[in-house]
Formats: structure tokens, C-alpha cells, sequence
């Protein structure tokens, strides 16, 4: 007796479960794992899942086994060499392979680390655990901007082309049934009767003739029903939805000025990724803007803006100046959702701090859902700073931060974004 | 093959039209090949439990793989590492999946993957349908300790209980109760049967003659003979009396602060520790007797005409892979190859039986020209690898995979070569071979010897080396599980040299000077 059973359709990934355990229980590891990775990424490198690396000892299964020392006996094959009685250097450790070669642990377990890859949104939500897009319930709902037609069932009136044929035939079909359905139970039981008198013996004449003439008469009436009628026809409904913009545009400042140095335009370049990683949850499609400034401000691509030199000194009301514009020209408040995040030394003209906090809290800030400034430096804080306090202490959607290594930027920019602490505007 | 086989072939070929041998099966060729690898089978006289068969795809076996060849399992983090690993490895093409995963089941579950030609199919269905089938209702290790018909349901019900568990108690309490269990699960087979449960009849009628024979003892006189105190305390304290080897066992009934679901978790890991037992105990004999009967089936088939020259270039190529064996300077060595040691010995048993050489009258006078069907089945039925090996391996065999025996003194500074592929080494590799697969010389003898009761409820564990070799590393790892168990203090005692009690291991971890 043997039965074929095709379980080809049954469910997948029956190890689903099984998986997220493990990830579960690993929570640790994976999470610094990637916030490492984080380092190794373009900014808007964000399509791809991750590679993680769990050293293998954490992952270990402990059981009683036997250890080291005492007599062991082992029989190998392929005997090429050997007589009873050789006596061969124990070779460097490796579960007793008693070879002269003894490289055999090259091909046994080896001691690498355990590597798996989890999967972009895996990624995403282990990195942005705990963390929720700044402002975000409070402002969607007042920036309705956008509409959408939108399937919304059916109505009893419209235009012809918008006739729904089989909803309205099945009104149709559902009325000639309720229109129809006592006369035909009568033309029923009177074609039973006129079979009983058929089947009679006796003629009955009279009464056929009577039965049948009230059988035409329903019959009649039951074909006068008409087909389809007005009452029947349904049309599709459309309405108009609102629908929150899912377009974001990312402003990314940065000062690079003579004092600005390699190192800490990287550790710019890591809060920006994450910025970016971060809105790429919430937004399908995320413009990024680069500008750079010293005394003067450019809009220029990726590679130029982390990867140029530039000497002279500093006017950073100049690239708010820049963005400014660029919000009126080509990104109206209206349509977009606006981030901007400068980065800086802390280095300014002081004449020119007063103009950065005008320019914030007059234009920019008003259009923007969200700006942030970091300062990374070892030194004291200058005038950009005292200034930009200023701005934080009356504005909701303004926060700063200072980094001075590159382990601050992670916990800087959960402290930015952490879940419920900007407090209510 | 043999002559006579031969001009069987001669006989049918005439008359018989092969089977179709296009490499995409369809349910219909299945169910052909099928149909004659069981007559073949029968032939054979195979004993098997009825097959279901499953077609499955590349993900789902490796999902069955994850399980550890449960086909269902409890959720568990140790599982989802197998299957990522399993994955990763697919993945990177460092190995192919297995052809088949085989359940000892009744009924007998095997899974043939979608993406196999018809050819391997067959052979799938040769190998796993009637070989290891018939090996798990022959073997005496299975008839005595698996239930083939109840292990699905139990299966099920574990995964339920699990899953409610976790409902009730939190997914994180169950994981530690279940990676403690499976820290010990290697210590929750019982390897000797208990007796037999008592009838509550005989037991009265027990009862009523110990009462007797008590009463028929009496003698005041007795009385006035003055008690020794001292010897009674000693006796009172001691528990277990007598020292327990099944940990897992011993907690499920006796761990003193175990929620009730938390023993019965315990209770579901050493029973599919148990379930599993018996397959450890006979990996060699089970895939070489798998191994003999699809190689015996496909080649009678091909003997009948049933099955072409293409089919069986196919079969070979897959087959001379499965049971191929590196030698020990090879890159690929990674030690002896069940496959290969038990297809080979089985093949070796059947020449004996056949072809027997003056050498094999000698080292084999009760098989040596008996009835090969016969004599392959005895040992099928009667034997586990160890008992397997050092009753069947030729000197023919040994000579032909040169085998030769290590012999690792850690006193030592080298390691001597004990004994090779000669006249006077044979005995001495065949033992030393079937002591490798000897469970109880690879497991570590580890028994509860007291639980001190009416104290502090200080577990004692005692751990009794085998040739010199000392406990692993993750002892303390593996103590601090066996504590969450029990709840109180536990520690691992060894006999030193000068023959005292040392303590080698213990939770929690004690202070120097205490």
C-alpha cells in the first residue's frame, strides 16, 4: 500500500517562526551589527538587506560532552604509509586526526563566525526600533493635499458610462424573481391540477378548458415583467479621497569650510544616512538635496558635497539662504514634506549667527516638518550655537545636537527622534 | 551481478518494455516505478510499514530539514538557526539538499523533492520507501522503543502544548524550560527498559504476601535487641538510592519548585529524545541497509529489462557519490562515511554469503554459503552499529578501505599506530571500530547520585571518565540549565587520582574559600 501525496502548494516557510525566535533571542547581537553596517552605506543605499554576524560562541548549544586528555582510539581509512608501531608527532589540535598532514580541520567545523542575512525591512525595523517620524500624526491630517478617485461602491444614479452591468442585471434578475414569484406558485399548482384532471378518467372538459384559460392568463402576465427597468440600473461611485503626500524632500547642509576635516564630514555623512533611511519608511519618493557652503553656498551632487575640499571661511546663512530658495522654487510646502539637516563645526562669521536664527525662524522653519542641526566638535560651543538655542527653545520642529565622536551619532539621532518626547506644539 | 541474474535478464528482455526513462516524472511514472520497486521489494522479502509518500519543493525540505526531520515540531530559536543555516548554505551552493528525508512513522512519511529527475525518485523511493522503512519496523532497537503509529499524534500534541505554553507563560520562559531540556536531552533516554507496570490485582496480591511473610517474621524477642541509631541516618538521607543516568527523568518527577507545564515540557523533550535514541545507535546500519536495498532493487530491475541503460548511468553516478569514501589525507576526509561503511558491509555479507573465500569460512563459519536474503535480514533485525561491526566486518573489507587504528594516549608527546590492515591487526581494528560507534564510550557518564532531600536540596551529579577523558568545556554552561531546573545548588562531583570526591563544576558558581 503506498499513497503519493503533493504537498507542493501547502504552505512555505513552515520555519517562519522558527526564524524570528532566533532573531528575537539575538536581538543584541543583530542590532549592533547593524549599526555597524550603517558605516558602510551610501546614503541612499537603502534597497538591500544586511549581512549579520554573530560570533559563534554566543550561539552555542551547550551540552555534556567528552574534553581533552585520557586514551582515545580512532580508526581512519585509506592507509597509504602506516605499519603497527610508527610513532607520529601528535599533530596540532584537531579531533584526533591522526595524519601526518593534519590539515584536516580545514575541511571540518571550522570556528567562523555565524553570518545570515536578514532582509530590508528586517533591517529597517531593527534599526528604527523605538523611533517614530518627528511631528508626523500631528501634521498629516492639516496638510490634506493631495486627492485620489477612489472605488466607492455603487449608487442608483449616474452617468451611462459608468453602468455597472452585472450589478444591475442581478438587480434585474432579482426583481423579475420577487415581481413573479406568486404567480408562479399559482401557475404551479394549477398545472398540477390540470394534470390531475388529465390523468382522470372522466373528461372534465369544462373545467380544462377553464384551467387552461387561467394558466394562459398567468402566463401571460408573468412574461409582461419586464427584462430590466430604470429601478435596476446601478452605477459605479467614485469619490474624491485625500490622501497625505508621500513625497519628501531632504535638505542636507553642511559647512565645509577649511576647518570642516574628512573625519568629521564622515560622521555628518552617517546622520544623514540615517536621516534618509529613516523618511525612506514613511515617504515613497525622497528628493535629497545636497548644499554646501563656506562663504558662499552650492547645491552640488553626493560625491562633491562629502568628498570636496574647500578653504575659507564661513557664512552658513548663506546655505539657508540657498534653501530657502529652493523650497520656492521647486519644492512648494504644500505638495512636499520638508527635512532639512545641517551639520557644522560650530565655525561661523558672528555677525552672521543672528541672520541664521532670522532666516530659520522667519522662512524656513514654518515650511519644514522638521529640522535639526548637529554640531560636531571637541571645542567650546561660538555663536551659531547660542544662537540656534534660541530657535529650539520656541520652536517644536527645530532640535540640535553635539556629537564630538562618531559613537555618539546613533544615540544622537534616537534622542532626536525618540518615540513621544517632542512635546505637543 | 550474478550469472544467474544474467540470463534472467536474457530471458525478460525479450518480453518486457522498459519504463519510461524521461527525466521529468509525473505522478504516473511515480506510481509505476513504485509499483515495481514493491514488487521487487517483495521479493525480497521487506517488511514495510505502509508509505505515504510526499512530493514537496526546495523550500519546504528545507523546512522539514530545520526540524531535525520531525515533520512537526515546536517553535524553537535553535530551530530557525538550523534553517538559516541551512538556507545560507543552499544558497551559497556549498551543498546540495538531501534527496530525501524519511520519517519513522506509521504510517512510513518520506518526501521526494519536486526538483529530482524521475531517476532519483526512484531511487529516493527504493532507498527511503522500502529500505529504511523496512529497517525501522525490523531493527529490535525500533520495535523495542519507538511506536511508529503514535509518534505523528505526539508529535502534534507537543506542538500544541508548546504553543499554549507560550500563550500562557510567555514565549521567553518556555524558551529557557526548552533550552534547558535540550542543554540535558542527551541524558533523557532511557537505555535499559523499565519493567513493566503492575497490574493493580498483583500488586494487592504482592501486597497481602509481604504482609504475611512480615507477619510469619514476628518474634518479640527481637524487640529487646538494642537499635543502631547511627546506621538508620545514614540510610534515610539517601536519595535517589540508587544513581539516576536519565537526568531529564529524574527532574520530570522529582525537581522540587517545577510548574506542572514546565514538567511536562520536560517530558516532551525526553520522550523525542527517546524517540530518537535508536536512530543514533544504528546511523551505519540504517543507511547502509538503505543503501544495499536500492543498489539490490534498481539493478534487479534493470536485470528484468524494466529499466534502461540511461536510467542506470544516472542511478550509478548519484549512488558511487552517496557512498563514497576519502581517505584520511583527502581534503573532503571528514571521518568514516556511514554510508559507505554500511553499504559496504552489507554488499560484503551478501559475497560471504555467495562467494565465500577460505578467509571468510574461517572468520565467518555461519554464513560463509548460507542464504544471503536470510542472513542480511538477521543482521538487519538483530543489531546496532557497534554489535553490527565487530560481528560483520571482513578482513576483506578492511583491506579494501585500508583501515588503520590510532592509538591517542594524551601522556603521551605522539600517537602510536595500533594496528593496520594486516593478519594481525584485523581483530583489533574491528574493535576498536565498532567501540567508535558504541554510544555509551562517546556519551559522557554523568548520574544523579544524591538530591539531598531533607537538606539544603543540593543536587550531586558524578562524573565517571572513560579511558582518562575529561568532562567538556560547557559543563558549567550546561550546570547552570540543569539549575533552572532544579532550583537549588548543583554540582558535579569526579573520583581524582588519590581516589577522593573532587567537585569539578557547580551552580552557583562558589567563592574560592568556601
Amino acid at each position: 500500500m503506498t499513497n503519493f501525496i503533493d504537498r507542493r502548494l501547502n504552505s512555505k516557510n513552515k520555519s517562519t517562526v522558527n526564524r524570528q525566535r532566533f532573531l528575537r533571542r539575538y536581538k543584541n547581537q543583530i542590532k549592533k551589527s547593524v549599526s555597524e553596517a550603517i558605516n558602510k552605506r551610501g546614503v541612499t543605499d537603502i534597497d538591500s538587506g544586511e549581512s549579520i554576524v554573530i560570533p559563534n560562541r554566543d550561539l552555542s548549544e551547550p551540552t555534556f560532552h567528552q574534553g581533552d586528555g585520557g586514551v582515545k582510539d580512532r580508526v581512519h581509512p585509506g592507509n597509504d604509509q602506516f605499519s603497527t608501531g610508527d610513532r607520529i608527532p601528535r599533530p596540532p589540535k584537531g579531533q584526533g586526526q591522526g595524519a601526518g598532514q593534519g590539515d584536516a580541520s580545514d575541511s571540518g567545523e571550522g570556528e567562523d563566525d555565524f553570518t545570515f542575512s536578514i532582509s530590508k525591512e528586517e533591517y529597517l525595523n531593527l534599526l528604527f526600533e523605538d523611533l517614530e517620524l518627528p511631528n508626523l500624526e500631528k501634521n498629516q491630517l492639516d496638510k490634506l493635499i493631495e486627492y485620489k478617485t477612489v472605488r466607492s461602491g455603487y449608487c442608483a444614479e449616474g452617468v451611462a458610462s459608468n453602468i455597472d452591468i452585472v450589478k444591475s442585471l442581478q438587480g434585474s434578475i432579482a426583481r423579475r424573481i420577487a415581481m413573479s414569484s406568486s404567480k408562479r406558485k399559482q401557475l404551479k399548482a394549477l398545472e398540477e391540477e390540470l394534470l390531475a384532471l388529465i390523468n382522470d378518467k372522466h373528461d372534465n372538459i369544462q373545467q380544462k378548458r377553464e384551467l387552461m384559460a387561467q394558466i394562459e392568463s398567468l402566463k401571460e402576465k408573468i412574461a409582461k415583467v419586464p427584462f430590466i427597468d430604470t429601478f435596476d440600473l446601478r452605477f459605479r461611485n467614485y469619490a474624491k479621497q485625500a490622501v497625505p503626500t508621500s513625497k519628501a524632500v531632504m535638505f542636507c547642509l553642511m559647512d565645509v569650510s577649511g576647518s570642516m576635516d574628512q573625519a568629521t564630514k564622515e560622521m555628518a555623512k552617517r546622520f544623514y544616512i540615517l536621516l534618509y533611511l529613516f523618511l525612506s519608511r514613511t515617504y515613497k519618493n525622497i528628493d535629497v538635496v545636497y548644499i554646501r557652503h563656506h562663504t558662499q553656498a552650492k547645491e552640488v551632487d553626493e560625491h562633491e558635497f562629502f568628498y570636496s575640499q574647500e578653504t575659507g571661511g564661513t557664512i552658513a546663512s548663506s546655505a539657508l539662504e540657498l534653501m530657502n530658495d529652493i523650497i520656492s522654487e521647486r519644492y512648494n510646502d504644500n505638495q512636499w514634506n520638508i527635512y532639512g539637516a545641517q551639520a557644522s563645526d560650530g565655525d561661523n562669521w558672528a555677525d552672521d549667527s543672528p541672520r541664521c536664527q532670522e532666516i530659520l525662524e522667519k522662512q524656513i522653519l514654518p515650511k519644514s516638518r522638521y529640522f535639526s542641526y548637529i554640531e560636531i566638535t571637541q571645542r567650546a560651543h561660538q555663536t551659531l550655537w547660542k544662537h540656534y538655542q534660541q530657535v529650539e527653545e520656541s520652536h517644536t520642529n527645530f532640535a540640535m545636537q553635539h556629537i564630538k565622536t562618531v559613537a555618539d551619532i546613533y544615540p544622537v539621532f534616537r534622542k532626536f527622534f525618540k518615540k513621544n518626547t517632542q512635546s505637543a506644539a | 551481478m550474478t550469472n544467474k541474474n544474467n540470463t534472467a535478464e536474457n530471458i525478460h528482455k525479450t518480453t518486457v518494455t522498459p519504463l519510461d526513462d524521461t527525466p521529468d516524472w509525473t505522478f504516473d511514472l511515480l506510481g509505476q516505478y513504485q509499483h515495481e520497486i514493491a514488487r521487487v521489494a517483495d521479493f525480497y522479502r521487506l517488511d514495510t510499514y505502509t508509505n505515504q509518500i510526499e512530493v514537496i519543493t526546495a523550500e519546504q525540505m528545507m523546512d522539514a530539514y530545520a526540524s531535525v526531520g520531525m515533520p512537526i515540531g515546536y517553535s524553537h530559536w535553535t530551530f530557525g538557526k538550523k534553517f538559516i543555516q541551512t538556507e545560507q548554505n543552499y544558497k551559497r551552493g556549498q551543498m546540495g539538499l538531501a534527496y530525501e528525508i524519511v520519517i519513522n512513522s506509521s504510517p512510513c512519511i518520506s518526501y521526494l523533492m519536486e526538483e529530482n529527475t524521475l531517476t532519483m525518485q526512484a531511487l529516493v523511493m527504493a532507498h527511503a520507501c522500502y529500505g529504511h522503512n523496512s529497517f525501522f519496523k525490523g531493527n529490535y532497537l525500533f520495535k523495542s522503543w519507538t511506536d511508529a503509529s503514535s509518534i505523528i499524534d505526539y508529535l502534534l500534541f507537543a506542538k500544541k502544548y508548546i504553543a499554549q505554553c507560550e500563550q500562557k507563560y510567555g514565549i521567553s520562559e518556555v524558551e529557557s524550560t526548552l533550552d534547558a531540556c535540550h542543554a540535558l536531552m542527551s541524558h533523557g533516554v532511557d537505555r535499559y527498559k523499565r519493567p513493566q507496570k503492575i497490574s493493580l490485582d498483583e500488586e494487592l496480591k504482592r501486597q497481602s504476601e509481604r504482609a504475611e511473610y512480615l507477619q510469619s517474621q514476628v518474634n518479640a524477642l527481637w524487640r529487646t535487641v538494642p537499635k543502631k541509631e547511627q546506621q538508620e541516618n545514614e540510610q534515610k538521607y539517601k536519595f535517589p538510592k540508587e544513581p539516576q543516568e536519565n537526568i531529564l527523568y529524574f527532574i520530570e518527577k522529582n525537581a522540587p519548585l517545577l510548574q506542572p507545564w514546565q514538567r511536562e515540557i520536560v517530558r516532551i523533550v525526553r520522550k523525542i529524545s527517546q524517540y530518537f535514541y535508536p536512530q543514533k545507535q544504528t546511523q551505519v546500519m540504517n543507511e547502509g541497509w538503505a543503501c544495499f536495498w536500492h543498489y539490490t532493487i534498481l539493478n534487479h530491475l534493470y536485470d528484468e529489462g524494466l529499466v534502461t541503460d540511461k536510467f542506470m548511468l544516472e542511478f550509478l553516478h548519484s549512488h558511487t557519490n552517496v557512498v563514497a569514501q576519502p581517505e584520511y589525507n583527502s581534503k573532503y576526509y571528514s571521518g568514516i562515511n556511514p554510508y559507505a561503511l554500511g553499504f559496504n558491509m552489507f554488499i560484503d555479507i551478501r559475497r560471504i554469503c555467495e562467494h565465500p573465500t577460505e578467509e571468510d569460512k574461517e572468520y565467518f563459519p555461519e554464513i560463509a554459503g548460507s542464504n544471503w536474503v536470510d542472513t542480511v535480514h538477521f543482521a538487519m533485525e538483530n543489531f546496532k552499529d557497534e554489535s553490527f561491526i565487530s560481528q560483520y566486518l571482513s578482513p576483506k573489507l578492511i583491506r579494501d578501505f585500508k583501515l588503520f587504528h590510532i592509538h591517542d594516549d594524551s601522556d603521551d608527546n605522539y600517537v602510536e599506530i595500533g594496528a593496520i590492515h594486516n593478519e594481525q591487526g584485523y581483530k583489533k581494528v574491528r574493535h576498536n571500530l565498532a567501540n567508535q560507534y558504541n554510544l555509551s564510550n562517546l556519551e559522557v557518564n554523568i548520574q544523579i547520585v544524591d538530591a539531598n532531600i531533607d537538606g539544603d536540596r543540593a543536587l550531586t551529579l558524578r562524573y565517571t571518565p572513560h579511558n582518562g577523558i575529561e568532562l567538556g568545556n560547557s559543563k558549567d554552561e550546561v550546570l547552570k540549565h540543569l539549575y533552572y531546573l532544579w532550583h537549588f545548588d548543583v554540582k558535579i562531583i569526579q573520583e581524582d587520582s588519590a581516589g577522593e570526591d573532587k567537585v569539578i563544576a557547580c551552580c552557583p558558581q562558589k567563592k574560592e574559600d568556601d
